[in-house]
């Protein structure tokens, strides 16, 4: 089972690639295992479902919009229970008593473990690093864009970027002359610190600088997965509903910084920039706000000087 | 929807135990899932049904606490119900509290045999 959504695909499923390496495309219609530059691509969505009793269904499972999942199952039951064990101590002759086992344990503990060992990493590294959250369409690839574009020269900047499909986000990327790895999260609805783990070391990063990982556009699910990120951005713009961190608390309280763009569509649409701003506090008192333009480049500036600083910092 | 890799983690963590304990079946297993952990209670219940099949924790009992959202204001240090991350204190207005629980997401213990 994937483990990203619990869908029937292998969690290989999950593909790591550069620019120009994706040299076929296909659909993940199909139900077979190939094998592509060492990575393995298995495609089936059949569970074989079992239950304490016995019926057919076959359903359509979608994720109620939040991470854009649907895909089909047959679910095809068919399964007895014969739990014939004796509760009473009169019949336990053999050792297969029911005893219970404390775990008390996190349930994403080994996604927070693997999130340190990043951190660690790109701590040792020097390497300011930032994973960018948001709903689909806010131009967070936009505004790396345009930060690779101003920062460039002054210090080494890397991406990773997350999607479902497609490498159109990383070709934008490397044409705006950054190192990028796109990591397609298949049917995914977040990345998580594994797979960020192993697209890092696809950068091959020498020097210290800031990376930057574009999540998987969606202001749900990856809120509760550490990447080993120094901050948590999270970006919204003035064409969606100014009350977005009431919608999503979760995702606002776990951020440090919240980026506004698209400050020059202010005059034509409903947002009132006051109230998102008391909306995001109330949630996250801690929160630093960047209100800015990509198109206009209006209030770039100090988001670039404040990206150079914390570098500078983490880098001592 | 997280609440997969949730339920897959949960799964994988259970079996170790499990495993380490020598045990055949897992017949039960209880997580603490708070009010104000980002995880839709259906959608987890859903979420495990599933991840549990075929492992050894096929057809076990998933029970699910509810620990409720409290917090403790910052500003009066008074502890309250909270429903919501964005609610004030409900004794001085302020919109600072510090959660003190309901962000659980645990799993706390199996029955095996």
């Amino acid at each position: 089972m994937c483990g990203t959504c619990g869908c029937g695909q292998s969690e290989d499923a999950v593909k790591i690639l550069k620019p120009g390496e994706d040299q076929h495309s296909h659909s993940y219609q199909h139900t077979h295992e190939h094998d592509h530059d060492g990575e393995k691509h298995a495609h089936d969505h059949d569970h074989e479902y079992t239950h304490a009793h016995e019926h057919n269904h076959d359903h359509e499972h979608g994720c109620g919009g939040d991470c854009g999942c649907d895909h089909d199952h047959d679910h095809g039951h068919d399964h007895h229970h014969d739990h014939d064990h004796h509760h009473g101590h009169h019949h336990h002759d053999h050792d297969h008593g029911s005893r219970q086992i404390e775990i008390e344990a996190d349930a994403l503990q080994q996604n927070n473990m693997a999130a340190q060992r990043n951190r660690g990493y790109f701590e040792g590294k020097g390497l300011l690093t930032l994973n960018l959250v948001s709903s689909p369409g806010s131009g967070k690839t936009s505004l790396l864009e345009k930060t690779i574009k101003s920062l460039k020269d002054k210090t080494s900047i890397f991406v990773i970027e997350g999607d479902q499909q497609t490498m159109n986000d990383a070709n934008r990327i490397n044409d705006a002359g950054a190192p990028v790895v796109q990591i397609n999260t298949g049917n995914g609805c977040h990345l998580d610190a594994d797979m960020v783990n192993k697209a890092v070391k696809r950068l091959e990063i020498k020097d210290a600088g800031i990376l930057m990982i574009e999540n998987v556009g969606n202001l749900v699910c990856p809120s509760l997965f550490d990447l080993g990120e120094a901050k948590r951005v999270v970006v919204i713009s003035t064409t969606e509903g100014d009350d977005k961190p009431l919608k999503y608390p979760t995702m606002f309280e776990s951020s440090d910084i919240c980026v506004i763009n698209k400050t020059d569509l202010l005059p034509y649409v409903d947002f009132d920039m006051e109230k998102v701003r008391e909306y995001a506090l109330r949630v996250n008192p801690d929160l630093k706000f960047f209100e800015l333009s990509v198109k206009t480049e209006e209030g770039m500036q100090p988001w670039i000087d404040w990206l150079m600083n914390e570098q500078k910092e983490l880098a001592g | 929807m997280h609440e997969f890799s949730i339920a897959v983690n949960i799964v994988d963590i259970a079996i170790e135990h499990a495993e380490k304990a020598r045990a055949k079946v897992v017949t039960e297993v209880e997580l603490e899932i708070g009010e104000l952990s980002g995880v839709v209670y259906e959608a987890m219940e859903t979420a495990m049904e599933s991840a549990i099949k075929g492992t050894l924790l096929d057809g076990a009992i998933v029970k699910i606490t509810t620990p409720e959202g409290r917090a403790r204001c910052t500003a009066c240090n008074k502890a309250f119900h909270l429903d919501n991350l964005f609610d004030p204190c409900p004794y001085c207005g302020t919109f600072s509290p510090e959660v003190i629980s309901g962000k659980e997401l645990r799993i706390k213990s199996i029955i095996v045999e």
